[in-house]
């Protein structure tokens, strides 16, 4: 499609004048800058791995599984987070947990830390909270085997960054999260009640409703043969 | 004519005897229930499809029953005019649901159920979304051994009594009972007598919540990553229509697909269990040229040019000792390729069948107490274990006249013989095999390791009924579409494209192009498949007739 005259804006070369055309101003004010640089010395450079940064509380690092408060893995294996994941790299196989009181358990839980994108998306779809990313950031490794990070190994995650104080344990809830657990419930009408507009309750006489079903051509209007009756 | 007015919608029925829900369902309306289902007897239990029902008189008004009546137990006549979307019926059905939700745990997390489950459908379209109950749940301890394929988490049960209906009325053998009242309900066994009859997968098909649960699916995959194709069963002439459900290539389960036209609603264990030899350990992954015991190449490319070249110079040469084994499990495009190719090569090549494998007798269902069957049958296993030997033999009757056994074939010492298995437990023995003495040239199209396959010059690795497409005609001459959902394992290919390859018709095997084109070669027995698209309930075997519309019925 071609450009239309209204959407063309033309612009003129600005006229270079004579201190201009010398560039003496352009190189005084590019020292100016570099000197600057030198009397009034101020790094940004970190020294890491000498210092350790600092991190945001929101960071996003290494994952790890959760325990319960028996030490047990607190995942049910749900696959919330595989499902969530854009990244495809959780892997978990279910199995029927062999504790009296909890169904389904993960036999395995893997994480492929290099596939991982780092997103926090599996931590928001855990119903259980099971699943959390930590500050741990200096995620090193020799062979790709090494990266994928197996349940024993994020178990490890978890007992290593639970008491560094970045890294607390955030929730203590019952063991099916959010979903199951009220801690305010909503005030509500009785759980059978007559609406004021039900129909029948507004009927003249009982049995019969007025108005408002819309008869197919072949029928006659029933609102014509109410207004009649009455 | 008979119309019914559906929130406001006339809905022709003409002389269908339905109720309300199924009525509703031509409208386009969905009328929420869990405990009707249209294969079993009615109990108008669960509530759920409470509705406004009401009559218009003669004269024109519209005369509504005060009460709200149960959709399913309320049949519609002429004139029946059904509410389901006032504000009295969403009321009632939010009542409802939190009574059923009452006591059911929010484990929704780790039950099997949760995708394809009907609280959790309800509860977002119909439900309240909290609930107020301030007391502790009750919860029922679960049951593992319901019997050896179903476990029962007693608390997620909602006492719809489904399964309790199925197993009294449809399988005959009436395990499942209701124990105890009231909040303490509890569907159980008798003791000692667990429900392993032969439909017993069914219940937890019908569960429409996750109380009852396949011990051989159980925690296997979540349901919305399983990707389903409709399919047949090819474990009996029956031929139910299936659902494969597949992930990765995997299959984990079969699900019966409504056909009215075949077998309803259910299918029996043997089927929706016996697909476990799609993931053998010795399925064919790889073709073969061998000579003697060596493997030449195992390059398709190459396996099927000597393959095609091997029977070509037979053909020429020695005519009348080639001879073809075709199997019961081909689908009717592969007989047709194959019977076309080999005729074209030349007309005295003998193409025989290998007899379809009986076991027992035709098994129906219900049965009554002493496990003795009652009439009418609801459903029937049936003994030919072979899910297309009609379709083969009337390709074969087409091209040669007559179906010559294949133990005819056998004894007449061929010379060249291509074999088509496809059975997973073919009857072909190591003696079967020393038979062939003579064969020089044995072309195996096979999905499993045999002793046939081990003498064979060229082997062919097919694939099983999951991994083709193409069509079985069932005993009663229905011909329904199977289709191919996942990948064979390794180099294995579907059926189809090699035999279209080895006849030279390419690589690109399309069955519904194969059928039309059936149709017309053989008039008599497909005509009636016309272009080849066979819908979702089949079409009958038949000269071309036109065919009436199946009616669809709410499940």
């Amino acid at each position: 499609m071609p450009i239309e005259n209204k959407d063309v804006t033309w612009v003129e070369e600005p006229i270079i004048g004579f201190w201009e055309a010398t560039f003496l101003p352009a190189i005084i004010e590019g020292l100016k800058t570099t000197v600057k640089h030198v009397t009034n010395y101020q790094p940004t450079t970190e020294f890491f791995p000498e210092e350790k940064p600092t991190l945001p509380l929101h960071y996003r690092g290494v994952h790890r599984l959760n325990r319960d408060d028996q030490g047990r893995v607190k995942c049910v294996a749900c696959m919330m987070c595989a499902t969530a994941c854009p990244a495809n790299c959780i892997t978990i196989q279910g199995a029927q947990a062999p504790w009296e009181d909890r169904d389904k358990y993960p036999s395995s839980f893997e994480i492929d830390e290099l596939r991982c994108i780092f997103c926090g998306m599996c931590e928001e779809a855990c119903p259980v909270d099971a699943i959390e990313l930590t500050h741990l950031y200096d995620l090193t490794g020799f062979t790709r085997n090494e990266m994928l990070f197996d349940k024993e190994k994020l178990l490890g995650v978890f007992d290593q960054t639970k008491d560094t104080g970045y890294d607390p344990v955030r929730t203590h809830r019952g063991r099916l999260g959010p979903a199951s657990d009220f801690e305010q419930l909503p005030s509500l009408s009785p759980a059978t009640s007559v609406q004021s507009d039900d129909r029948s309750a507004r009927s003249s006489s009982s049995g019969v409703i007025q108005g408002r079903a819309v008869m197919p051509s072949s029928w006659e209007s029933v609102n014509d043969k109410i207004e009649k009756g009455k | 004519m008979a119309t019914v007015l559906v929130n406001n919608k006339p809905v022709e029925i003409g002389s269908d005897r339905l109720n309300c829900i199924q009525a509703a369902d031509r409208a386009g309306v969905e009328i929420p229930h869990y405990c009707w289902h249209p294969d079993l007897s009615v109990v108008a239990s669960c509530r759920m499809c409470l509705v406004e029902v009401g009559d218009k008189k003669p004269d024109g008004t519209v005369a509504m029953q005060p009460k709200l009546v149960p959709g399913c137990q309320t049949p519609v006549k002429d004139g029946t005019v059904i509410i389901s979307d006032s504000p009295k019926v969403k009321a009632a059905q939010q009542a409802t649901l939190e009574y059923l939700l009452l006591n059911h745990p929010l484990d929704c997390p780790v039950c099997d159920q949760a995708g394809e489950c009907g609280l959790q459908d309800y509860s977002f379209e119909y439900g309240r979304g909290y609930s107020r109950l301030q007391e502790p749940k009750n919860i029922k301890p679960d049951k593992d051994y319901i019997g050896d394929q179903i476990t029962l988490f007693t608390d997620r049960c909602i006492m719809c009594t489904r399964c309790v209906r199925f197993t009294r009325e449809v399988s005959g053998t009436a395990e499942l009972q209701v124990s105890s009242r009231g909040s303490h309900e509890e569907i159980d066994i008798f003791p000692g007598e667990p429900c392993n009859n032969k439909l017993a997968g069914n219940v937890v098909d019908l569960c429409p919540v996750g109380a009852l649960c396949s011990k051989d699916f159980l925690y296997e995959q979540r349901v919305w990553w399983l990707k389903s194709k409709k399919s047949v069963c090819p474990d009996c002439s029956t031929g139910c229509s299936i659902n494969v459900d597949q992930n990765n290539d995997t299959v984990y389960r079969l699900k019966p697909r409504y056909n009215p036209l075949a077998q309803g609603s259910f299918m029996c264990d043997d089927g929706r269990f016996g697909w476990k030899y799609i993931h053998a350990e010795n399925r064919l992954s790889l073709p073969a040229q061998k000579d003697g015991d060596k493997v030449v190449t195992s390059d398709w490319d190459q396996v099927l040019n000597a393959t095609r070249t091997a029977f070509q110079s037979a053909g020429k040469s020695s005519s009348k000792k080639v001879a073809a084994i075709f199997s019961p499990w081909m689908t009717v495009e592969e007989a047709y390729i194959l019977a076309s190719w080999l005729k074209s090569v030349s007309p005295e090549i003998t193409l025989s069948m290998t007899p379809a494998r009986v076991v027992g007798e035709d098994d129906t269902f219900p049965k009554d107490v002493h496990g003795k069957s009652v009439q009418p049958a609801k459903f029937t296993i049936r003994a030919e274990k072979a899910p297309n030997r009609a379709g083969v033999e009337a390709i074969l009757k087409h091209f040669q006249g007559s179906v010559i056994p294949s133990g005819q074939v056998l004894s007449s010492s061929p010379e060249a013989l291509f074999v088509v298995g496809g059975d997973p437990n073919p009857e072909v023995n190591a003696a079967t095999a020393s038979k062939l003495g003579s064969v020089k040239t044995l072309a195996v199209l096979d999905l499993l390791d045999s002793p046939l396959t081990k003498k064979a010059t060229f082997v062919l690795a097919g694939g099983s009924f999951a991994e083709r497409d193409g069509s079985f005609v069932n005993h009663s001459g229905l011909v329904q579409a199977i289709s191919r959902s996942l990948q064979g394992p390794h180099e294995a290919r579907p059926d189809g494209r090699i035999l279209s390859e080895l006849a030279g018709r390419g690589a690109m095997f399309n069955a519904a192009k194969v059928r039309a084109e059936i149709a017309k070669a053989i008039p008599d027995a497909f005509g009636s498949l016309g272009d080849g698209k066979l819908g979702e309930y089949g079409i009958k075997m038949g000269p071309a007739v036109a065919q009436p519309e199946p009616t669809a019925a709410a499940t």
